[in-house]
């Protein structure tokens, strides 16, 4: 078992306040993501857990030891924690074998763990490599065996796939998830790109301004946000106002059922832009289309609602076309999450959209 | 960095006790102004002399395709490997007569020129192709891309090796004097040795102080308006080449003309007189002896410099603030502070303070320590940036203690650019004239002082020998600047 518990950590550098108080539990053997967008603390957070940094409250626990808290600060090489920086970082005069040896002591490092790593991470037989030779993907997985080698209490990335491109960055995202959970590795990885949090974690962590907004599977943290913000920041959203009369919300695009038990009165409501459906037929809200933005696996429409509302809904490719300036159908397909009203937070609208053409 | 200033302010505390009527005395005088006019006349001139030929020089090399650009790129930055003295010896060897100003000018524009070309050439190769691709998109041509864009992105590092260059004239002590040319660092060394003439001496130290310093205070603003002059995020990516055209062939001429001058005339100089010197028996032990000599003392300094530098560099490059921004501008005090001038005040400070040092190659060393520490701080500093914190962050995340991480991380990492540091300091020491001069121990001699005797009684045949040894030794830390500036690189460098 090695579940990370911090509770309570602040950090401040001189008059900034990086985290204002965090609690956060990381599950044994569990990929664990902390999002946020730049500024929010999470690398802070991460600096913290590796020891780098000494914290001004609160405590953090390894496998139940304090490492960290009430005037203990246990150096980072006796945490058995590995870490796994933006740009890989690899000792630049070792070759990769001595790479991922580093961390192991002189038996282990005889056996064939090196190589069971570097199988892990999809390079076998590359031990011999000097770390110039290889890609930068190719470098990142190094740098992931390397932490693994060990096997440590807590693998910390710290965006490692950020400086990759796109579509590198998809395969060996998952590939390094892979290899964490055939390692049994808790990790813990700190993102600013939803898209990767929602696909690899197991556990989501969203933080903002120093501090935890909300922890959850990433399916709940999509279907239900715990604010507003958190629910424009992991994907595209219609936030609508409404009222709310026995567990229907009457909103522009209609009535729509809302989640959980919601006192009636005004609220803000989330609708995701693929729960808005598009329809030839009547029985539903007459929209204009105003935006087609195409994606290729889908596309995004532009909607304008006749009382001005401007919403966006996702078609998957292959529906029917649909020509800007004509008029749709739309309605909501399964229930909404509502907010209360005072809480909205950001624009109650999704972004203005021009008329093209 | 106290060593290093000690002379410094012994100076100031011996000029003072002069007395401010005697100060006076010996500055408001006729003498003191002709040698300031000249002093800084001689560092104009060559300065802008400089500029032309290094600018144009760099860019030829860099930018368009001359035939066997490599080739005049290693010529080009060779004369550096020649001391000025050694020039000045060879100039007058071959011509007797060329003494005065414009020879002096001369023989320094033809040594110190590679000053600016290697940071330019530097700056050339580094700059980003992108915005002279823009100019010309946007209608410029060639010629106004050049001025508006290109000269433009080298200014910064123009503006540095000007500096380097008119820092380096003002403490040139060697080739002013084998030609005659009456400067400050010649009337010091002569008022000195002469008559020792103490308070004179002194105050013309203080005034050449005082140049230098207001020479290093112009260029501070030129630095810091270079620092907009910064590269945007991309790929680095090798700059199309100009085509030279027929105009390919006079271009060649000039620089073919400048490698005569710079390098013929000295090697030939040198081939024949080492030529005739050699039929004279008993040579050979004399020069053994003095490199002998050259090699203790060399060493002897470049250990002290290192002991002194590493703790200074290592803490600069982890601790980045106030202090590693005044370390960047010691790096150039190094080439400020005249030798005579460090001489002159480590003479006084080794007479009444550290009498037991006086006399002893320890004092010397102490010299070069002040001369070059700069130099090796620069070195180690630049050195430990090879071992960021961040992999040093790792390597105690996989469990490895502060010493552990120490031995396996930093020290491989920092290692050969120390070493190059040392052997910079070193070989830098092995060719250092006026502060040998005075300070060595009374009988011994070095490569660079046995030179220097010999050319002052006219016996050029004899000093050859010296002068040759010495070429070769300049040759290795000039090799290493060339090398690292960039210039020998193949077209492609491939960045991971």
């Amino acid at each position: 078992m090695s579940e990370v518990v911090v509770s309570g950590v602040i950090k401040r550098y001189g008059r900034v306040t990086a985290l204002a108080g965090v609690d956060l539990r990381v599950p044994s053997g569990r990929l664990t993501a902390v999002l946020g967008p730049s500024g929010c603390g999470k690398t802070t957070l991460l600096r913290c857990l590796a020891g780098f940094e000494r914290l001004d409250a609160g405590e953090i626990r390894i496998d139940g030891a304090l490492v960290a808290g009430g005037g203990r600060h246990l150096p980072t090489h006796r945490r058995n924690i590995a870490v796994v920086p933006q740009e890989g970082a690899l000792f630049p005069h070792l070759n990769v074998a001595d790479n991922v040896g580093y961390g192991l002591d002189r038996a282990t490092r005889r056996s064939d763990r090196i190589a069971e790593v570097l199988a892990l991470v999809g390079l076998a037989g590359f031990g011999a490599r000097m770390p110039h030779e290889l890609s930068g993907g190719q470098q990142q997985r190094v740098a992931v065996a390397r932490a693994l080698a060990p096997r440590p209490s807590v693998v910390l990335l710290d965006e490692p796939f950020s400086a990759l491109d796109a579509g590198l960055r998809a395969g060996l995202r998952h590939d390094v998830r892979d290899a964490l959970r055939a390692d049994g590795a808790t990790g813990v990885l700190v993102t600013h790109d939803q898209g990767e949090a929602l696909s690899v974690a197991d556990q989501v962590v969203v933080l903002r301004d120093g501090r935890v907004i909300q922890a959850a599977a990433p399916a709940t943290v999509y279907r239900e946000p715990a604010n507003p913000w958190v629910a424009e920041f992991v994907g595209d959203a219609v936030l609508l106002p409404a009222d709310v009369e026995q567990g229907v919300a009457r909103t522009a695009l209609g009535l729509v059922p809302v989640t959980g038990a919601v006192p009636d009165g005004p609220v803000t409501v989330l609708v995701r832009p693929e729960q808005v459906r598009l329809t030839a037929g009547t029985g539903g809200v007459t929209a204009t289309v105003l935006r087609h933005d195409f994606h290729g696996h889908d596309a995004l429409v532009g909607l304008g609602l006749p009382d001005g509302t401007r919403i966006t809904a996702r078609v998957l490719d292959g529906g029917a076309p649909v020509a800007l300036g004509g008029e749709v159908t739309v309605r909501v397909d399964g229930a909404a999450r509502a907010f209360p009203a005072d809480a909205s937070v950001g624009r109650p609208v999704p972004t203005p959209v021009r008329l093209v053409g | 960095m106290a060593v290093a200033l000690i002379p410094l302010v012994y100076l100031a505390v011996r000029t003072a006790e002069a007395g401010a009527d005697r100060i006076a005395a010996e500055l408001w005088t006729e003498r003191v102004g002709l040698l300031a006019l000249r002093s800084l006349g001689l560092a104009g001139v060559v300065t802008v002399a400089c500029v032309l030929l290094g600018v144009g020089t760099a860019f030829l090399v860099t930018r368009t395709d001359l035939p066997a650009r490599r080739l005049f790129a290693v010529l080009a930055a060779l004369p550096l490997a020649v001391p000025t003295y050694i020039a000045a010896f060879a100039w007058v060897s071959t011509a007797p007569r060329l003494e005065g100003f414009w020879p002096a000018a001369l023989v320094l524009t033809l040594c110190s020129y590679p000053y600016v070309l290697l940071p330019v050439a530097a700056a050339l190769r580094g700059a980003d192709p992108a915005q002279e691709e823009v100019s010309r998109s946007l209608g410029r041509s060639g010629w106004r891309t050049f001025t508006a864009v290109t000269l433009r992105q080298v200014r910064p590092a123009t503006a540095a090796g000007a500096l380097l260059v008119a820092l380096y004239v003002l403490s040139d002590f060697g080739a002013v004097s084998i030609l005659r040319a009456e400067t400050f660092t010649r009337a010091i060394f002569v008022s000195f040795d002469l008559g020792f003439d103490r308070t004179g001496a002194l105050v013309l130290s203080g005034v050449l102080v005082a140049l230098t310093v207001l020479l290093l205070g112009g260029e501070t603003t030129t630095r810091r308006r270079g620092a907009r002059y910064a590269r945007l995020s991309g790929a680095r990516r090798p700059a199309s080449r100009l085509s030279l055209g027929p105009a390919r062939w006079p271009a060649m001429a000039v620089l073919v003309v400048v490698a005569v001058l710079a390098l013929g005339v000295p090697a030939a100089s040198l081939g024949r007189r080492l030529a005739a010197g050699t039929s004279r028996p008993g040579a050979l032990p004399e020069v053994l002896t003095a490199a002998g000599n050259s090699l203790t003392v060399s060493l002897a300094g470049a250990a002290l410099t290192m002991l002194l530098a590493l703790p200074l560099g290592l803490l600069a490059a982890r601790a980045p603030g106030p202090l590693t921004t005044a370390l960047d501008r010691l790096a150039y005090l190094g080439h400020a502070l005249p030798g005579v001038v460090i001489g002159l005040s480590l003479i006084f400070f080794g007479i009444n303070v550290a009498y037991p040092l006086y006399q002893t190659r320890w004092l010397l060393a102490l010299a070069y320590a002040t001369l070059f520490l700069p130099l090796a701080v620069g070195a180690v500093a630049s050195a430990a940036a090879q071992s960021p914190a961040r992999l040093e962050e790792v390597a105690r995340s996989l469990g490895r203690g502060p010493w552990t991480v120490l031995r396996t991380v930093t020290l491989p990492l920092i290692l050969p650019g120390i070493g190059a540091g040392a052997a910079l300091v070193f070989l830098t020491g092995m060719k250092e004239l006026p502060a040998t001069l005075l300070l060595r121990p009374t009988g011994t001699d070095t490569l660079a002082t046995e030179l220097w005797t010999s050319t002052s009684v006219g016996a050029y045949a004899a000093a050859a020998p010296y002068a040759v040894l010495l070429v070769v030794i300049s040759a290795l830390p000039t090799w290493l600047l060339v090398a690292r500036s960039g210039l020998l690189d193949k077209e492609k460098r491939v960045h991971q």
